[in-house]
């Protein structure tokens, strides 16, 4: 909570404290902690003199800002018309049975988090996912193995 | 023998002028002047309303007021459109001038670039431009202060005044119109927001002058236009086209040669089934954003449409009943048909909600699920129910 | 702006001001539009859609709570397109609706179930999309149930909890066929920063806020002989019960409530009046006490003092400036004073065991049932008040015991406890407690009424959300001589955004008030979370009016004048701020988090 509070506290004086700056610190704090906890969200509200639950309601409107808990790795595989046309189905089953979670799952180690998320606009190059911030296009199983063979060998 | 559809190569063309030489060259002549070259050159915005670019400026030149605010809509969240990120990524030069031709235009002196999260991966890049942007801004004299503001993912965000809410750092819901941004827009300021195909082309539209843009397009659609092109074909990828083609000619140049459909205009758009590609005009109102998704005989319209619907429920914002609770009704009615639970003639009833939708909505999203779905239910209906 | 605006509304011809919607401009010419989510006390947020009209040349249609009028506009209120549109909106409200409209307590005065009969809807135009765990009701509060099941997402509350009462307990979350209406991380109503005021549930079109109701236990109460039930009723309850009962708005009703009460079984009918008026003594010597520490003493002390009866503004301040509360009067308000000593002055008059009273309380008011079970509220030795009823609950009770309410001859309230005066009445509308403690202390003081006619103190009355007044004390008492010369400067807040000015206020260090009358709710406790719905500015003084009539046909209208607060002093509690005034009628307050 220390650490939270010092991160808010740094975040705050680089965006500011006006209503404008919510979004901001919020994705400041996921980026660090991978989602909003209660006490994140209670000590921005503190920070930025709104209420808390002006704080959760406005987190929760956006998809990238997680108020569950979230492992380090947030996996989002792109479910729109075209790559599910390419074989998304498949990706995600290949993704659930390497990393042992289903969708809306986090890994019992807090490594990976399993989501489905609307067009990431990858459309001429699906079945696409994103992991945090980078992409990854043209997905088979073989790449999905690959890929989080990486990941899980930790040489990502 | 229909015509090929015309490639055109405005956008991405090399142009080989020194960085930021547009903004300079532009910044010579007077402001009503490039102003009357805007409206002139009848470009319209590349986001969806397709208002003219160059009377949105000019009405925000004659807000009263010192803050000013240029925002450059790059939340490009229709699913089956990626052009703004190709755009982004191979000439961001293009649209920081043209953003920064509309900030001089109008006097504005705070601009953001609204990137969707989706993209963050552009952010380190078009920051390393906006920094070359700065050296040459201040070389003119521009006082032009750009930032990059990263969305927090959310489709409606991409409706201008969602998109502003957000910045405020409130839930990204639209707002009753008027007041238009335009008179009221961030922080309560005077704000151009222009999706950032209409930035580039604006810029282009200074470079080349308007003469030379209307020799593209149609009386109404003027210049080119870029397509997202994605789903059954071998040619997936942006392309920049004159508009004014048929969806056949579109869809021989761009199919597989089994195309059943073709998606024009994102989900937002229509699903033109092959019935009609003679008669269907891309470019007639029905562009929106430039995408368009291909689907050829092996795919259930049945699966699009719920996957359509299933995007509709989760990126309706929820503050509107018709679309709220419209989106939910529309998905669980297909559901329902196609179960049996249901009579085929429940699709009627849909369709008529559907229309109920279109009325009622408070924003464009609601406003447009009727497009989609009614094209799929009406030319596609076996498939709905068996 | 005051250019003038014309357009045609179903071919009639209307000039509104500039800036006016389109639905304000209908109702000019009494054409009535169909509304959810707008309410007068609220801004715009044109997000029901029900009111939709057609604006010729438009494709679509447009809102016309949320759209102005403009000049030339042709509008068509009712058309075929119009009627299936809101039929539509309708039907996708009842599909997400729990419609069982006969276990619900708004039924018949539901805004949803009245249109949904207008435009015919039933349950099988759609099919359910109302999810299970909306079905979940929230009953964690002492004050305010949450039924989401009932929702229709209007955000009336979630607007009237920012808006009006800058508390923002409510918010909108998640989005999409997700949106609700709910708390910080959906967290139960008793475990937020909510100040318990009600004035969500005052505003809400449907069932889906509504007070958490006690009357079942209070008939079992009166059902069993063994216990000794009382009741006392706040001022504000006489002037809006009959709203419950078929009066008109602004009737006052209360001898016919006494007899009501009385027979219902109630044994003992009283008047929270007169800890009203003793309320003014213990207050009026607290502040006193305070002027005199100050000017003769020199001695720093919490200036202005700030009123405490009511119960949603004491959660407000103590979640909201919790180091702040020194400003406090430290009494209780006239419901926990009127319950103390039920529990020990009454029934040792009486000759009663307290542990066989139930003392129940009917107020205008859903803060005072969360008050009513605060652990300090013990001081008799039991709990103080074991039930407290709004008026709507009241209401509902007289219904069902099958009475003629307007048949029922008047009668008066039981003694002791029972005796009040026109300066305690009017503790119902905002500037009432402050004029009532006016006319006591000025009396007190310099030993003349206060110099007004009738005795009526016009400043300090009216809904302007914050009013400011003084008076100057002038051949005073020698008792008071530290007052001569002293203007007295005193301010009145209803609407806790208000009261939120006033605090910043004395948080800047430039409050120039010496005594500020807080109520949580506006136009006071006439317009409390607990009355009857609706409310509106024009029912709030249709209610302050027949509260100043009340206090016109009193005899008595001054609080030391009530022969019953003299008797107490003089039997009971000897002296304000007494030992036993301290240990009975007087409380601390605690620290809550703010966020």
């Amino acid at each position: 909570m220390a650490d939270t509070k010092e991160l808010i506290n740094a975040l705050s004086k680089k965006h500011g404290i006006e209503r404008k700056s919510l979004l901001p610190i919020l994705q400041g704090i996921v980026e660090k902690e991978n989602y909003l906890s209660k006490d994140s969200m209670l000590e921005v509200a503190k920070v930025l003199d709104i209420s808390a639950a002006e704080v959760y309601g406005t987190a929760s409107f956006f998809s990238f800002l997680d108020t569950k808990e979230r492992g380090q790795y947030v996996v989002r595989v792109c479910k729109s018309m075209t790559c599910d046309m390419k074989g998304k189905e498949e990706i995600l089953s290949t993704i659930e049975s390497v990393l042992k979670i289903k969708i809306g799952e986090t890994s019992q180690d807090k490594k990976f988090s399993l989501l489905e998320t609307n067009c990431l606009g990858l459309c001429e190059e699906g079945p696409a996912m994103i992991i945090n911030d980078d992409y990854f296009v043209k997905l088979t199983p073989e790449k999905i193995r690959e890929i989080f063979g990486r990941y899980l060998r930790n040489e990502i | 023998m229909t015509q090929k559809p015309k490639k055109v190569d405005i956008i991405f063309s090399p142009y080989s002028v020194a960085p930021y030489q547009i903004l300079k060259d532009t910044m010579k002549r007077s402001k009503e002047e490039v102003i009357a070259e805007l409206v002139s050159s009848g470009l319209r915005g590349r986001g969806g309303a397709g208002f003219p670019t160059g009377m949105k400026w000019k009405f925000a030149t004659e807000q009263k007021g010192s803050v000013k605010y240029v925002i450059c809509n790059a939340d490009e969240g229709e699913p089956g459109t990626f052009k703004d990120r190709k755009l982004l990524m191979s000439v961001p030069r293009k649209v920081i001038s043209g953003m920064a031709i509309c900030a001089w235009v109008t006097g504005s002196t705070e601009g953001f670039i609204y990137l969707r999260r989706e993209y963050k991966y552009l952010v380190n890049d078009l920051q390393k431009e906006i920094d070359i942007f700065k050296q040459h801004s201040k070389e003119v004299g521009l006082n032009f202060n750009l930032q990059i503001f990263l969305g927090a993912g959310a489709y409606v965000c991409g409706e201008e005044t969602a998109l502003i809410e957000s910045m405020e750092g409130k839930r990204g819901e639209p707002r009753n119109k008027p007041p238009y941004p335009i008179q009221d827009g961030f922080l309560g300021k005077p704000t151009v927001v222009n999706n950032v195909e209409t930035f580039a082309s604006a810029s282009m539209v200074c470079r080349i002058g308007a003469t030379e843009y209307k020799k593209f397009g149609t009386a109404d659609q003027r210049g080119s236009k870029l397509f997202s092109i994605s789903g059954d074909s071998p040619k997936e990828g942006v392309f920049e086209l004159e508009l004014g083609m048929s969806v056949e000619a579109f869809a021989n140049e761009f199919g597989d040669g089994d195309t059943k459909a073709v998606q024009v205009g994102g989900v937002a758009g229509f699903c033109v089934p092959r019935k009609d590609f003679a008669k269907a005009i891309i470019g007639d109102g029905n562009t929106t954003g430039g995408s368009t998704m291909i689907f050829n005989s092996s795919r259930s319209m049945y699966r699009v449409l719920h996957n359509y619907l299933d995007f509709y429920a989760e990126e309706s914002c929820g503050q509107c009943t018709p679309c709220r609770i419209g989106c939910q009704q529309l998905l669980k009615g297909i559901e329902a048909v196609k179960k049996g639970e249901k009579p085929a003639e429940y699709l009627d009833q849909l369709l008529k909600l559907s229309e109920s939708m279109r009325l009622t909505s408070k924003c464009g999203l609601g406003q447009s699920v009727t497009n989609s779905f009614s094209s799929i239910v009406t030319n596609f209906r076996e498939e709905m129910i068996f | 702006m005051a250019n003038n605006i014309t357009l045609t509304i179903d071919g009639h011809q209307v000039t509104v001001d500039h800036g006016t919607s389109i639905l304000d401009a209908a109702k000019k010419i009494n054409i009535k539009i169909p509304t959810l989510c707008h309410h007068e006390d609220l801004c715009v947020a044109g997000n029901c859609r029900i009111c939709v009209v057609e604006q010729v040349g438009k494709q679509t249609l447009t809102a016309s709570c949320a759209t102005p009028a403009d000049n030339g506009m042709i509008i068509l209120t009712s058309s075929p397109k119009i009627r299936r549109a809101r039929k539509d909106i309708m039907a996708l409200l009842v599909s997400e609706h729990n419609t069982q409209c006969t276990t619900c307590y708004r039924s018949t005065n539901c805004e949803l179930q009245i249109l949904s009969a207008e435009y015919n809807v039933d349950n099988s135009i759609y099919m359910s999309v109302l999810k299970d765990g909306d079905c979940k009701i929230d009953k964690a509060s002492w004050s305010v149930e949450k039924d989401n099941s009932k929702c229709i997402r209007c955000q009336r509350c979630v607007r009237t909890c920012a808006e009006i009462q800058h508390v923002n307990a409510l918010a909108v979350t998640e989005r999409g066929k997700d949106m609700k209406i709910s708390t910080f991380m959906h967290l139960p109503m008793n475990e937020i920063v909510c100040t318990n005021c009600g004035q969500c549930i005052t505003h809400c079109p449907t069932g889906a806020l509504t007070e958490r109701r006690y009357y079942d236990e209070i008939w079992a109460a009166i059902d069993d002989p063994k216990k000794h039930v009382i009741i006392n009723t706040a001022p504000a309850v006489r002037v809006a019960l009959g709203e419950m009962l078929g009066y008109p708005v602004g009737t006052r009703v209360t001898g016919k409530m006494v007899t009501a009460l009385k027979q219902m079984g109630f044994n003992s009918v009283l008047d929270t009046d007169f800890t009203a008026d003793l309320t003014i003594i213990e207050e009026g010597t607290e502040l006193l006490g305070r002027l005199k520490d100050a000017l003769v003493h020199k001695k720093q002390v919490s200036l202005p003092m700030i009123t405490s009866c009511s119960p949603g503004w004491i959660k407000f301040i103590e979640h909201m400036y919790p180091e702040h509360l020194g400003h406090l009067s430290s009494c209780k308000s006239p419901q926990q004073m009127f319950g103390a000593l039920a529990k020990t002055y009454y029934a040792e008059k009486m000759g009663i065991d307290p542990a066989s009273i139930v003392s129940v309380a009917a107020m205008p008011c859903a803060a005072k049932k969360f008050e009513a079970n605060r652990p300090e509220m013990r001081d008799s030795g039991f709990q103080d008040i074991d039930a407290g009823l709004t008026t709507r609950e009241l209401g509902y009770m007289i219904k069902q015991s099958g009475l003629n309410f307007q048949d029922l001859e008047n009668n008066s309230f039981d003694t002791i406890m029972g005796e009040s005066t026109g300066a305690a009445v009017i503790f119902g509308a905002t500037g009432g407690v402050m004029e009532a403690a006016l006319r006591t202390a000025y009396f007190l003081i310099t030993g003349r009424n206060v110099p007004f006619e009738n005795l009526n103190i016009m400043p300090v009355r009216g809904l302007e959300g914050i009013k400011a007044a003084s008076i100057k004390f002038e051949k005073c008492l020698p008792e008071y001589s530290f007052l001569e010369g002293v203007e007295a400067k005193v301010a009145i807040a209803h609407g806790l955004k208000n009261a939120r000015v006033i605090m910043d206020q004395i948080v800047a260090g430039t409050s120039p008030y010496h005594f500020v009358e807080v109520m949580a709710c506006p136009g006071g406790c006439i317009g409390g979370g607990g009355q009857p719905i609706p409310t509106t500015n024009e029912i709030r003084q249709k209610r302050i009016d027949a509260t100043y009539a009340e206090d016109m046909g009193k005899p008595i209208r001054m609080s030391h004048e009530n022969p019953e607060v003299a008797q107490i002093y003089a039997e009971y509690l000897k002296v304000p701020l007494g030992e036993k005034s301290h240990h009975l009628l007087h409380t601390k307050y605690r620290k809550r988090n703010r966020y």
